[in-house]
């Protein structure tokens, strides 16, 4: 876990939004502003926080979906924003995305086997004879029967498709995959089951994840570190246990009481409630971005902009007041 | 989906009997040779103007043909043109469509603007200027109209990609690092197929119609070779004397029209309840 597999540093994106009739006015959406963090060999770093955080941005920035406005992504020691197509498409091989909805992520005109096989002929592995033998063992892998291969994505059950995009993800043996909230969209019941066999996969074939995701509850099983983002930056990030032990930034405080508990009577801490939505990306509060929806806000917060401050093992947090409770 | 397809398709059953009337024309155009009564090009000077009879069903011409059998000769033609002209205009507005929306920015405005230019001139007078020059034979007809008609389709293709190119399994095949020809051909191709074969299918019936008012303005098809659209004009110097002339290969455009219209507007309906072509 020492070996950095991916250094993030600096890293922004912005879009721009035009306004008015005319498109005279040029609005700027900051979606990730301004972000740092490194991923491990065989490492789990999730990345937590509202919808509209920038997270899933994030995610597609790492695997130079969409370009950076700025900063840098060191991945297997190479800036992959400024590698050459040809290298891009070697480093490619390394990092692979799960998506979301698995309803939207697999080509409805292809059978299972062409998804799975697809990475395999891309990147020229194996005569046909290998590569159909691969995907059976892929899509075993991931518990799927041989006969799902001559069948259309539209078969499936919701759980059953991720399992086949956990497949084409796994096809190349990258070392490192985003997974952008792959059981959001499934059922409570399927959501364990997915999540024990990304959990699986990491620990047989040392694979890195950035797992990003919208509660802390499913998170907590699968993790090493944890990263809060809120509007685009991140605002705490530790190891999951001290994150769940001592957190010490108020957005993290405020998400982890929402996670529902088994017994609520046994429960000690109290549920805060965050007022209001989270504030348009395009207009940033002043400050510390969170300081209008913060229960511990004081009048410092409107001007003071916080950085990640060290608490000690590695736990980072950018907060002013943070050192009073820490 | 394609069982849903075929039943929302059957339940269409105008679209049903289009669909019943293309494929009936199909099969006469291509035994023209078996089911006409006689040869469309024997003159027989005996026998001109005739009316309808059991003997000539539809009536015969100014040099005593049999319009039976020049409408069902006719029909090859027609057939032929609709779909050379078609094949033409979608394989170039599906190659323009797909760069333009896939490759967006400044190669998106230029094929946009070149769209813009060619649907603000008159097709039927470009047409007419074009053959002016040219020979009026079949082939350099289907070709004008195919590079006349392409623009719907073109746009038609860019505004599917435009929304399918943003579809994650699209994402997913870019981080595999897919290139651009197998990402356009493999994943966004296939799903933004269904629209163009609508359009297709309307588009047949437009160039029928081009073709046939060509040919009867005498710089189509040239004659002796059947066209319905030159039986029409015969039937034009001869309207007070021979209905018979103008009104079957006017019936015979009129149908097969229809039948291509309504094949076509129910596939659009049975594709996908949201899309609107």
């Amino acid at each position: 876990m020492n070996e950095k597999l991916l250094t993030v540093r600096g890293l922004k994106k912005h879009f721009s939004v035009e306004d008015g009739v005319f498109g005279g006015k040029v609005k700027v959406v900051h979606a990730v502003d301004g972000i740092n963090f490194e991923i491990g060999e065989n490492e789990v770093l999730s990345l937590v926080g509202e919808s509209g955080c920038g997270k899933s941005t994030t995610g597609r920035l790492i695997l130079r979906l969409i370009e950076p406005t700025e900063g840098e992504i060191v991945f297997m020691g190479e800036d992959i924003c400024k590698v050459n197509g040809k290298r891009m498409k070697e480093l490619r091989r390394e990092m692979q995305i799960i998506f979301q909805d698995p309803y939207a992520s697999l080509n409805p005109r292809l059978t299972v086997r062409e998804i799975v096989e697809e990475p395999l002929i891309v990147h020229r592995i194996g005569t046909k004879q290998e590569r159909r033998e691969e995907v059976a063992g892929l899509l075993e892998k991931v518990g799927l029967s041989q006969d799902a291969m001559r069948r259309y994505p539209h078969e499936f059950s919701g759980g059953q498709r991720q399992r086949i995009g956990v497949a084409r993800a796994i096809a190349l043996k990258p070392k490192l995959i985003v997974a952008d909230e792959p059981v959001s969209a499934l059922d409570v019941s399927i959501q364990a089951q997915v999540i024990n066999l990304l959990k699986e996969l990491q620990e047989e074939k040392h694979i890195s994840y950035l797992f990003i995701a919208h509660d802390l509850n499913i998170v907590r099983h699968i993790s090493n570190r944890v990263a809060v983002m809120y509007l685009g930056k991140i605002m705490e990030l530790a190891h999951v246990d001290e994150l769940y032990k001592r957190p010490l930034h108020p957005y993290t405080q405020a998400l982890l009481s929402a996670i529902p508990v088994p017994d609520p009577s046994g429960r000690e801490r109290k549920i805060i409630l965050l007022s209001g939505d989270i504030p348009s990306p395009i207009d940033i509060p002043s400050g510390c971005r969170f300081h209008p929806r913060c229960p511990k806000m004081i009048q410092e917060c409107k001007n003071i902009i916080p950085y990640l401050e060290d608490f000690g093992s590695g736990h980072t947090v950018a907060c002013i007041r943070a050192r009073e409770w820490a | 989906m394609k069982t849903i397809f075929w039943k929302r398709f059957k339940k269409n059953h105008l679209a049903v009997l289009g669909g019943i009337i293309v494929f009936f024309l199909f099969l006469i155009a291509i035994l023209a040779p078996v089911v006409s009564p006689h040869d469309p090009n024997s003159i027989d000077v005996k026998n001109i103007l005739e009316p309808p009879s059991i003997k000539h069903p539809f009536g015969t011409d100014d040099l005593g043909r049999d319009i039976l059998s020049r409408i069902i000769w006719g029909s090859r033609i027609s057939l032929a043109v609709g779909f050379v002209a078609v094949g033409i205009a979608t394989v170039i507005g599906i190659i323009l469509g797909a760069v333009s929306g896939y490759y967006g920015s400044w190669i998106d405005s230029v094929i946009m603007r070149f769209v813009d230019i060619m649907l603000s001139i008159p097709t039927f007078f470009l047409l007419l200027a074009v053959i002016a020059f040219l020979e009026p034979s079949i082939w350099n007809i289907m070709i004008v109209i195919g590079l006349t008609s392409w623009m719907g389709v073109a746009r038609l293709v860019r505004a599917e990609f435009l929304s399918v190119k943003e579809r994650e399994f699209v994402l997913a095949a870019r981080t595999v690092g897919a290139n651009d020809i197998r990402i356009i051909f493999n994943h966004i191709l296939p799903n933004s197929i269904a629209p163009v074969l609508v359009s297709t299918v309307l588009g047949i019936a437009g160039a029928i119609l081009v073709e046939s008012a060509l040919s009867f303005l005498g710089i189509g098809i040239q004659p002796p070779t059947a066209s319905w659209g030159n039986i029409l004009t015969t039937g034009k110097d001869n309207i007070e004397i021979a209905w018979w002339l103008s009104v079957f290969p006017g019936l015979a455009i009129l149908v097969t029209v229809l039948a291509y219209n309504l094949l076509g507007e129910g596939i659009r309906d049975s594709i996908d309840p949201r899309l609107k072509v």
